[in-house]
């Protein structure tokens, strides 16, 4: 059974979110990794802190244009609670930095130049977030 | 900054582009990842139609553009150097995975999250860069002689 699908809208999302990572790699030669740029300002050698805020700025600007154009239509429904999320936060933040990237960093730019790594990655933390949702939703 | 000014404004470009994609996606709320990582649920396969619409772009574009000798606006491509399928990509992405799936918020969507104010949020974003600046401090502390740091992988991909 399929519920709440939004194929175009989801789509015209993605096609933005490519256009954003040809675009940094044509005109910067940067990958746009999310849990990279902002990780990368947490390292004690942090370089480049420069292109990171203004990409993270960027990331912020988005949502707020999208939040004046439509009129405040940007819904969020947590799906845990405050100290779960702290929990998951901590997994994300650590796991993204130890396996090198997430969603966008492996899932969009690594699938993209065909990296063995990413490919499998990208599986890993899919069919990993899968069984956790599985057990937390029907098991427990 | 000087000769990095232009590629500042790249860089919060591409990212007004990327926070707009991640609203118009629908990926920003936590329910409709998780309803997509539910496929024992009310599956809801929108996320397969964003990541599809981001590859549609970029495997055609990545092709073209590192075929070229360099960026425009630098003097090379920052790729990472990494080949081996090692205990730490594993291992990461299966943290990553049960975060992930706990709270249906990856770091790009829980970043661009923040402009919402919402406490959840900003506990989440917190928790993942205190998640992030552990791994610093115990693998990237370039005082501590016994673990070596990663080559260079600046990305982080």
């Amino acid at each position: 059974m399929i519920e709440n699908f939004t194929p175009l809208s989801g789509l015209v999302g993605g096609v933005l979110i490519g256009l954003a990572a040809a675009m940094l790699l044509l005109l910067n030669g940067r990958l746009s990794g999310i849990s990279g740029i902002v990780g990368g300002m947490m390292a004690p050698k942090t370089s480049d802190v420069g292109w990171r805020a203004a990409f993270i700025v960027g990331l912020l600007l988005g949502p707020f244009i999208y939040i004046l154009v439509t009129g405040g239509a940007l819904l969020l429904e947590m799906q845990a609670s405050v100290p779960v999320l702290v929990v998951a936060g901590l997994l994300v933040g650590f796991g993204t930095r130890l396996g090198s990237g997430c969603t966008s960093g492996h899932g969009v730019c690594g699938i993209a130049r065909l990296s063995k790594r990413s490919i499998v990655a990208t599986a890993v933390f899919f069919v990993v977030a899968m069984l956790t949702v599985f057990i937390t939703r029907h098991v427990l | 900054m000087g000769a990095g000014m232009p590629r500042t404004f790249v860089a919060l470009f591409a990212g007004v582009l990327f926070g707009l994609g991640l609203a118009i996606s629908g990926m920003m709320n936590p329910a409709k990842v998780v309803g997509f990582l539910d496929v024992a649920g009310g599956w809801d396969p929108t996320l397969a139609f964003v990541m599809g619409g981001a590859l549609l772009v970029t495997i055609p574009a990545f092709r073209i553009i590192l075929g070229r000798p360099r960026p425009i606006l630098a003097d090379g491509f920052v790729l990472p150097t990494a080949s081996a399928l090692d205990g730490r990509l594993l291992g990461g992405g299966a943290l990553f995975g049960v975060g992930w799936g706990l709270s249906g918020f990856c770091p790009g969507p829980a970043v661009a999250a923040l402009v919402t104010g919402l406490a959840p949020v900003v506990a989440f974003v917190a928790a993942m860069a205190a998640g992030m600046v552990l791994y610093a401090w115990v693998f990237e502390r370039p005082d501590r002689g016994d673990v070596r740091t990663k080559p260079a992988n600046p990305q982080g991909v």
